[in-house]
């Protein structure tokens, strides 16, 4: 197991990662990107299996689906970080004839995703489906996927609740980001999700709960939730996260949820956070 | 050619669709099937009581389907969804999009019930709509095959063909007349009866319909072209190009709202390439409503004396057009 150290160096670095890109593409979500910034790394660089020599099928190794793709900034870093494109396309993020597109699609070959999110719902129904690909092949790798909580206010999340229990999909890793946020204010002012752990539990899922900010924890309950696996039921963990975590005038508000910092806010979050693996190539600045 | 199109009796469309999936899971055993509480309509009762594990019921819930049906063609599954063709189309629209167009996935969208001969159901099942849908999503190939031996045919079909595929049939027994065991090439139209005076394009059930008055109009002494074009996208073309410089004159009939439909991809490629008068035999603006199907044809102009009408009056306005130059 990598040390905890070292998996916080590497989220510091993808923080400045995604600082950088919404900042050089002047648009993009910071917010929500920060705050699972943590939980990317340890996916990527602890918890998942996986090759970035990539191939769309996924066979043999545990794949992730990024159901809420506006955080695209946050999984790019990790992906090229991971080595599955070169770094110096983080430059590239939000610009036109890039394999970055806003929100993760598969039309420009980026390696790493299997298919677009962006319109939110869909992405759970799509790891479902991988997951069960995988039961027929008879592989024993897991399917990670991650949802926002602003996302569960999309019926086709519970559509695919039900399909994943009554399926008994049960090499399925669901986290929810609860953050609280989402772009019109606080979930609870928005449209409240109630009883979360209570929701899930209701509709037949293993439920854990952990700080998705604390990277012990992090890597903690990922572990404990992939031991669950395989008992026929899936496994959702709800992960209480800071919005812009990590960057402390943009932690806990929705304000930054879609705006990207310019020049001044840019230089301030990134004197908080340490460069630890060398920021990105990028263009000249004009 | 025309007075040797017989039918062979009566068999529903959608029971093609059943019996070829059936066949093609034997063949192939990346064939997987999804279906939203309508196993029994879609006629896949037989795939899923042959291959159990290769049968993923998802209760009503279409959205979730489309989106499981993604993720198993990303794991290299060739899935099959199976719903009513409104419930294929309008309600998963952003589905179909972005988990699957946008997102290149090798899916299957099998639709039954569509257009006005569903019947009784009424305009809330009818979906006059669904072609226009599927075919403006990038990627999508749109067929619509004309009778069970060729709805059995073309679900064989497209398990070779790698991408989405939108795939229309319907409910009631409608009359059998193309061979058993047909070779079905996608995109590729058939010319069913060649002729000197009009081009009539049908799809569908309507291809039946466009027989019976091809063979009325011979009788007046009306020489029509016909041909099926069973796939709408990507159109064949040059098949229609060809038979519209001959005829000079061009009708088209179909199971679907006017806008958007076969003919306006025809009338697209026309104005491009070849201008010339086009009539349509297709519904006009309105939804549907209970009843039987041939009463419901008739009542929306899609009748057999409609497809006659429009000939005829496509023949008028060509020898206008010539007399005016």
């Amino acid at each position: 197991m990598a040390e905890i150290s070292k998996l916080k160096d590497i989220a510091s670095q993808v923080r400045r990662d995604i600082i950088w890109q919404t900042f050089l593409a002047q648009s993009g979500h910071p917010g929500g990107s920060l705050g699972c910034a943590d939980f990317f790394t340890a996916l990527y660089f602890e918890v998942m299996k996986h090759d970035p020599a990539f191939q769309m099928e996924g066979k043999g190794e545990d794949v992730f689906i990024l159901s809420n793709g506006h955080i695209s900034p946050g999984w790019y870093s990790v992906l090229a970080r991971s080595g599955y494109f070169p770094l110096e396309e983080l430059a590239t993020f939000r610009k036109i004839n890039s394999r970055l597109q806003g929100h993760p699609a598969t039309h420009e070959g980026l390696p790493g995703v299997r298919v677009a999110t962006g319109s939110l719902g869909q992405g759970l129904s799509v790891a479902i489906g991988l997951a069960l690909s995988k039961r027929l092949q008879g592989d024993q790798h897991t399917v990670f996927a991650l949802t926002g909580d602003g996302e569960l206010q999309e019926g086709q999340i519970w559509e695919a609740a039900m399909f994943g229990a009554h399926h008994q999909v049960d090499n399925l890793l669901v986290t929810v980001d609860w953050n609280g946020q989402q772009i019109d204010g606080p979930t609870h002012e928005v449209m409240a999700l109630g009883d979360l752990p209570a929701k899930w539990r209701a509709f037949g899922w293993e439920v854990l709960e952990m700080n998705g900010n604390d990277m012990p924890a992090v890597v903690d309950t990922l572990s404990r939730a992939k031991e669950r696996l395989g008992g026929g039921k899936p496994v959702v963990i709800l992960m209480r996260t800071e919005m812009g975590f990590g960057v402390d005038f943009l932690e806990g508000s929705h304000k930054w949820h879609g705006v990207p910092p310019n020049e001044e806010p840019q230089y301030r979050a990134l004197a908080q956070l340490t460069e630890t693996l060398g920021d990105f190539p990028r263009p000249a600045l004009s | 050619m025309l007075h040797s199109i017989q039918a062979n009796g009566k068999k529903a469309t959608r029971e093609g669709f059943g019996d070829g999936l059936l066949e093609i899971g034997r063949q192939n055993p990346d064939i997987v099937a999804l279906c939203a509480d309508l196993t029994g309509s879609l006629k896949m009762h037989k795939f899923a009581e042959a291959f159990p594990e290769r049968f993923f019921q998802a209760g009503i819930s279409e959205a979730n389907m489309m989106g499981i049906a993604a993720g198993l063609a990303t794991g290299g599954k060739i899935p099959y969804t199976g719903t009513f063709a409104n419930f294929s189309t309008g309600r998963v629209y952003d589905q179909l999009r972005q988990s699957i167009a946008y997102s290149h996935k090798n899916v299957k969208v099998c639709a039954s019930h569509a257009g006005l001969t569903l019947g009784e159901d009424g305009a809330t099942h009818q979906i006059l709509e669904d072609v226009g849908l599927a075919k403006m999503l990038p990627g999508f190939t749109v067929i619509n095959p004309c009778d069970y031996n060729q709805t059995k045919a073309a679900t064989l079909a497209i398990a070779e063909h790698q991408g989405p595929v939108y795939l229309r049939f319907g409910r009631p027994g409608w009359p059998v007349f193309t061979p058993e065991d047909q070779p079905f090439e996608i995109g590729k139209a058939v010319l069913l009866a060649e002729g000197s005076d009009v081009s009539l394009f049908a799809t569908g059930h309507m291809v039946w319909q466009a027989v019976e008055a091809a063979k009325n109009l011979a009788g007046e002494g009306i020489s029509v072209e016909l041909l099926n074009i069973h796939t709408i996208k990507p159109l064949d073309e040059e098949a229609v190009l060809e038979s519209a410089r001959k005829t000079g004159a061009v009708v088209t009939a179909e199971e679907h709202q006017r806008y958007g439909g076969l003919g306006d991809s025809i009338a697209q490629l026309l104005a491009r390439r070849l201008p010339r008068p086009q009539e349509y035999v297709a519904v006009n603006d309105r939804f549907g409503e209970s009843g039987k199907p041939l009463d419901l044809l008739n009542k929306y102009g899609l009748g057999v004396a409609d497809i006659e009408a429009a000939v005829r009056s496509v023949l008028q306005r060509r020898a206008t057009s010539h007399s005016t130059h």
